[in-house]
């Protein structure tokens, strides 16, 4: 760990006056310490956020919530409100990391979690994302948990969050304040494709700082599933994850959200696949078309061609769970 | 009369256990001082060539970091192979940390860096430099199969006509199994307090499984005879990574002499990647029987990965030509040197990888020849290891065979694959046979009563989690007739009596017989001391004539005196015995060994292929079973890491690189708490009266033979899908 | 609180205070010393355990608030006025606590390395109250690694404790 100063600003103004290039913002620190210790981040200032007011989930006048950044992932997880309209957001949240992680991380810092591709994690080895022109191993290396979708010659990186994958779904926007002002980020939008800019993970400024993730008010509560695939029974981050909710008029389709984790280098989603399912009846052929279209694109790399076809059955089983009605 | 009566057999609660879960127990580094300085090594990036400079200026310059010690500043040390050799050394010339500029592999130590606190020690590392002149390399096993040498220690001789009985064999299986490389990943880093003392000398707390293997290395590689001291009274697991001195010990070893200060070196996790691991290998094997099953002729030929500088070899083949019956028998186990560290004996080495190989192809032959593979195994049982042509001094497999298919409802599994399911669900159920030498090894103990009638036993072993505290603590209690209580079992300091390195699941075994060899000892020496006073009662008595229980010494005639312990040595002070024991002779007619049936249920996701273990009885006869609770523990352990092997485990490289990549626990993945099952243990009772004499086998290793073969044979029963390749992920089942 | 960069080296130390196993304490803490290193380097804790220091095995969980954590993965000045309770803090005057106790019972560990991390999850478990089947107990456990495998019981000491700590209410 490289040295830094320590900041524990009371005023969301005070901290945004602190924010600079060298500097990043910390909340739960599960990640940001974890890569500052790996030595792959390097700040000179850390800004704790923890002491600012935002901690509190808050109904919005459209009917939907706003939760405040530094909501924690469990407390989140655990809220009646979420439980009982978002459950998609709980069961994405809770197959994720482990108990103690979930303690810890915060809503927002969840959304600026680094990739887990093993090149990017290890300082000694060349990587875009880390250091812009080194080049990528993974794209010719180990690759099985990489992306099969919207990754560029740069980068083939996923991006790790589960919470992510949930928020995209139900088409969450967030919020952020920063030198020029608050602003609102759909949240297709929050996240990037590597293109030749890998390590741009997402569209904030230097300076920006996530306030609140705001939920629309649909939440799909009667039917959505968070389907999760890994390599062992918990606390592994996803080969492929799927957000799936529908919104059924009897066994009509009347609306349907579907998302895609550990894919690509963000969560993945694609409107016209879900449009396919409007006014389909729900049911597994309908399904499987959906999947097709969602993972046209999709361009294996050589050690992850598989991922392509799990999916494909994952999407296919969480709509299905999701039919069926919310697993409880 | 009976010394191996209760406390022994009885499923006691670990002596050390309040210690353990109140954070008492200290591990190696958490020994301090004032004034302790901290070392972070600076590891290769590359896997072969030359260092042409390090440069540890920006480092250096940091306030408060005191050395940056490489190859070129290190104090002096051996030149020589034979000092590095350790006990557990394989062939050839042992890696020296620091010695030269020579880069040997992908993360080896380059530099320490020392400093007043372990944070700036590691952002100092951060700053030193390395240049290279960097070689071409390789580190994958397939590239060159060819290219193979005959291991040191070659595998048993050739017996019969494998050819000629394979050629003409009815029903034929021709396999190959391949396994990754493992890392034995304890929950502890390995880790090395030096401390400094006033005369120069060295007392030093390191996670090893031999702290007389880690002083004999010190003292030969720094030339510090009789100046070292080692201890290790907790370690945090080891699995066979303790069984050599690790390259902290030395590095800590070298900045604690060249500062004239204490110092502590611990690895990190990443860390964990850069020595010894369990080797990748490729396996192939034919069996040729008769319609029945029977087998005519098997063939098992392995390779094994090594390093330039050292021969790696484990028993990898041989179980194949002892488990069954069979009269043409042919083993082959080759080498293929690679710029990469030596492998390192991992829970039951050669035998987790090659009898997972038998047994899959034993399951691959029960179905070529329509034989429930139970009834297989049992076709081709044996009374005799084929590889010595030697009887078994005990081997009670058919009970294993026979109650653990009780318990585990075997008899209920239709022979068919696919032919259960529930729901999305494929439901397999698949067996494999287990096997492990019971070895012993020449080892001391010594036993002193104290005057207040307090047992103190003591060898220089170690307790990796395997219970041998409380192991031994109920021999000495037994011997002698005492309550636990007053029985205290001491290990994990260089200065006791010899003990041998504590794994290879010999540690009952030999420094247990040690133990009660030496409170046996004792016993003479308080009758003795007893007969001391005149018109004693014991006068004219022998140890035959004595009881020792209650903590008294009894006259097994009238008048049946009791004379408690405490009164006799309150007398003659305090009394102490000293054994050496060796194997028996009677050993050498006898083959020995430890044996399993290990039974398996998988639920297999049809669409998904995901794995889940839903189920496993393990049945073990290991003979004398010392604490039914800790042995249980350690097979149920053994069984966990089983199912890593079937379904997690597996070191990722990148041939390119040369380098690990997976080197976390996030992303090497060991079984979780969410991913295992319940799992029933078994002992089936065993007695055995050559093995040694406590009658008892040892239970580290045989808890993991058999298991993956169990499981990848369950998956092939639930989906049809032969797996050969571990380990078993999603992937290879969609 | 504002702390700012010296030149080189460590940086400069900021006082905290903690309420740690019960006992109030004033502390001088570097900002780059975790939570995890300063109980075990600087105040001779060392019952709280090192596994990877990267959030990947739990054997540094300790309670915050009665919340389970990883203390690799906090600064120990960003716990500036929080309750902290270590393996060490668990113990009564009268004896083992119920969790540790079922420990020992159950012959839950073998090496030792893990069972700290393992108990204080444990009893964050309790305190969370969300675990009701065994296999939502296994699910919720799994943030804590055990290389010897002693997980089936580690689950027999969980479930024999639970009732009792529920009983108690509180956070350890």
């Amino acid at each position: 760990m490289t040295p830094f100063s320590y900041h524990r600003p009371e005023a969301i103004d005070e901290a945004l006056a602190l924010a600079g290039p060298d500097s990043r913002f910390i909340a739960g620190g599960t990640n940001l310490l974890d890569l500052m210790k790996e030595n792959l981040l390097h700040p000179r200032r850390l800004i704790d956020i923890n002491r600012l007011p935002l901690r509190e989930i808050t109904p919005t006048p459209e009917g939907g919530l706003l939760i405040g950044a530094l909501v924690g992932n469990a407390e989140l997880a655990w809220d009646p409100r979420i439980e009982a309209r978002y459950p998609l957001v709980a069961k994405a949240i809770l197959a994720g990391a482990s108990p103690q992680l979930r303690n810890m991380a915060s809503t927002g810092g969840n959304l600026l979690q680094r990739t887990r591709c093993y090149y990017f994690y290890d300082a000694q080895t060349p990587c875009n994302k880390r250091e812009p022109g080194s080049g990528c191993p993974a794209r010719d290396g180990l690759n099985r948990m990489h992306a099969i979708l919207g990754a560029s010659d740069a980068c083939v990186a996923v991006h790790p969050s589960d919470l992510c994958v949930a928020l995209a779904a139900l088409g969450a926007q967030v919020h952020t304040q920063g030198p020029q002002g608050k602003r609102r980020i759909d949240f297709a939008d929050f996240h990037r494709l590597p293109d030749d800019e890998p390590w741009r993970d997402n569209n904030l400024d230097e300076r920006e700082l996530v306030t609140a993730v705001e939920l629309p008010p649909q939440g799909y509560a009667g039917h959505c599933a968070y389907l999760k695939l890994r390599d062992r029974a918990s606390y592994a981050f996803a080969l492929v994850s799927v957000a799936a909710a529908l919104d059924l008029d009897g066994e009509r389709i009347r609306g349907a959200r579907i998302a895609l984790g550990g894919v690509a280098h963000k969560p993945w989603r694609l409107v016209e696949a879900e449009q396919l399912l409007c006014g389909r009846r729900a049911e597994p052929a309908a399904f499987a078309e959906a999947a097709e279209r969602l993972l046209q694109s999709a361009q294996p790399l050589a050690g992850n061609a598989f991922k392509i076809e799990l999916a494909r059955r994952a999407i296919v089983r969480a709509l299905g769970e999701a039919a069926g009605g919310t697993p409880r | 009369m009976n010394t191996l009566a209760a406390p022994v057999g009885q499923p006691l609660a670990r002596v050390d256990g309040p210690l353990k879960v109140t954070g008492q127990a200290r591990y190696a580094a958490e020994f301090g001082a004032p004034g302790l300085l901290h070392g972070v090594v600076v590891c290769s990036r590359i896997a072969r060539g030359q260092v042409l400079r390090i440069d540890a200026r920006e480092a250096e310059a940091l306030d408060g970091v005191v050395l940056v010690l490489t190859h070129e500043n290190r104090p002096p040390v051996a030149s020589y192979d034979k000092p590095y050799q350790d006990d557990d050394a394989a062939d050839g010339s042992p890696f020296r940390p620091l010695f030269n500029d020579r880069v040997l592999y992908s993360g080896q130590p380059l530099a320490l860096v020392v400093a007043e606190t372990r944070e700036l020690a590691r952002h100092a590392a951060s700053l030193v430099r390395i240049e290279y002149r960097q070689e071409p390399h390789q580190t994958d096993l397939l590239a060159v199969r060819e290219q193979a040498h005959e291991a040191p220690e070659p595998p048993p001789a050739p017996r019969g006509d494998f050819a000629g009985a394979f050629a003409a064999a009815p029903v034929r299986v021709e396999c190959e199994y391949q396994t990754p490389v493992e890392h034995h990943n304890p929950m502890e880093t390995h880790a090395s307090t030096v401390f400094y003392q006033a005369d120069g000398g060295l007392l030093v707390h390191d996670k090893t499984q031999g702290v007389q293997n880690c002083q004999r290395y010190l003292e030969q590689v720094f030339g510090l005879q009789g100046r070292i001291r080692v201890l290790a009274p907790f370690v945090g697991g080891a699995f066979g990574s303790g069984l050599r001195p690790q390259y902290q010990l030395p590095l800590a070893v070298m900045a604690a002499l060249k500062l004239q200060r204490s110092v502590r070196v611990e690895l990190s996790r990443q860390q964990m990647f850069t020595f010894g691991y369990r080797p990748r290998s490729l396996q192939r094997l034919r069996l040729g029987a008769d319609r029945d099953g029977r087998l005519q002729a098997l063939a098992h030929q392995a390779l094994g990965q090594t390093s330039r500088f050292e021969d790696f070899t484990e028993h990898e083949v041989d179980w194949s030509g002892m488990l069954y019956a069979c009269d043409n028998v042919q083993l082959g186990y080759r080498l293929a040197a690679l710029d990469v560290y030596t492998p390192l004996d991992m829970r039951a080495p050669g035998a987790a990888i090659g009898v997972f190989a038998l047994e899959c192809a034993m399951d691959e032959l029960a179905y070529a020849a329509s034989v429930d593979p139970l009834e297989l195994r049992l076709r081709n049982y044996s009374e005799v290891n084929g590889n010595q042509g030697k009887r078994y001094s005990s081997k009670e497999l058919r009970a294993c065979y026979v109650q653990g298919a009780e318990r585990f409802g075997w008899a209920q599994r239709p022979q068919a694959p696919r032919s259960l399911r529930e729901g999305n669900q494929l439901i397999g159920m698949g067996m494999a046979t287990g096997v492990w030498e019971a070895l012993q090894m020449p080892a001391s103990a010594r036993a002193c009563i104290d005057a207040d009638g307090r047992l103190q036993v003591s060898s220089a072993t170690a307790d990796i989690g395997t219970g041998t505290y409380t192991a031994m603590t109920q021999i000495a209690a037994a011997a002698l007739g005492l309550p636990m209580e007053a029985v205290e079992f001491r290990l994990g300091d260089s200065n006791l009596p010899q003990a041998p390195l504590e794994g290879g699941s010999a540690t009952v075994s030999s420094v247990g017989s040690a133990v009660h060899q030496a409170c046996l000892a004792l016993r003479q020496k308080l009758l003795d001391a007893a007969q001391q006073s005149p018109a004693s009662p014991f006068t004219g008595a022998s140890l035959d004539d004595v009881a020792f229980a209650n903590g008294s010494m009894r006259l097994k005639r009238p008048p049946y005196t009791a004379l408690a312990l405490e009164r006799i040595v309150g007398v003659s002070g305090a009394l102490e015995a000293e054994v050496r024991v060796e194997p028996g002779e009677q050993r050498k007619n006898w083959a020995t060994a430890t044996h399993s049936a290990v039974f398996v249920e998988v639920r297999v996701d049809e669409e998904l292929g995901t794995v889940k273990v839903s189920r496993v009885v393990s049945a073990v006869a290991a003979g004398r079973v010392v604490n039914p609770q800790t042995a249980g523990n350690q097979i149920v352990g053994g069984v966990v890491w089983g199912i890593g092997q079937a379904l997690h485990e597996e070191t990722l490289i990148d041939h390119r690189l040369g380098r690990y990549m997976n080197h976390n626990l996030a992303e090497y993945h060991l079984p979780v708490q969410a991913d295992i099952p319940s799992i029933e243990a078994i002992f089936v009772e065993e007695h055995d009266s050559v093995v040694n004499a406590l009658g008892s086998k040892g239970v580290g290793e045989i808890g993991i033979v058999g298991v993956a073969a169990a499981v990848a044979n369950a998956v092939y029963h639930a989906t049809g899908k032969r797996v050969r390749e571990l380990p078993i992920t999603l992937d290879k089942l969609l | 609180m504002s702390q700012n960069l010296p030149a080189a080296g460590a940086p400069a130390a900021c006082r905290i205070l903690l309420e740690l196993n019960g006992e109030r304490r004033e502390l001088e803490v570097q900002p780059w010393t975790t939570l995890l290193d300063l109980l075990r380097d600087q105040l001779g804790l060392s019952g709280t355990k090192k596994g990877c220091d990267h959030g990947q095995c739990g054997a540094c969980t300790v309670l915050v608030d009665g919340r389970r954590i990883n203390s690799c993965l906090s600064l120990a000045v960003m716990q500036d006025g929080a309750k902290v309770t270590t393996v060490e803090g668990l113990a009564g005057a009268d004896g083992l606590h119920p969790m540790q106790a079922a420990f020992v019972r159950h012959d839950a560990f073998q090496c030792g390395y893990c069972t700290p991390g393992q108990i204080c999850s444990a009893v964050g478990l309790a305190n969370e109250n969300r675990a009701h089947t065994r296999d939502e107990l296994r699910e919720q456990m799994s943030g804590n690694l055990c290389r010897c495998g002693a997980y089936p019981n580690i689950l027999a000491a969980i479930e024999d404790a639970l009732p009792t700590l529920r009983g108690q209410g509180g956070d350890a």
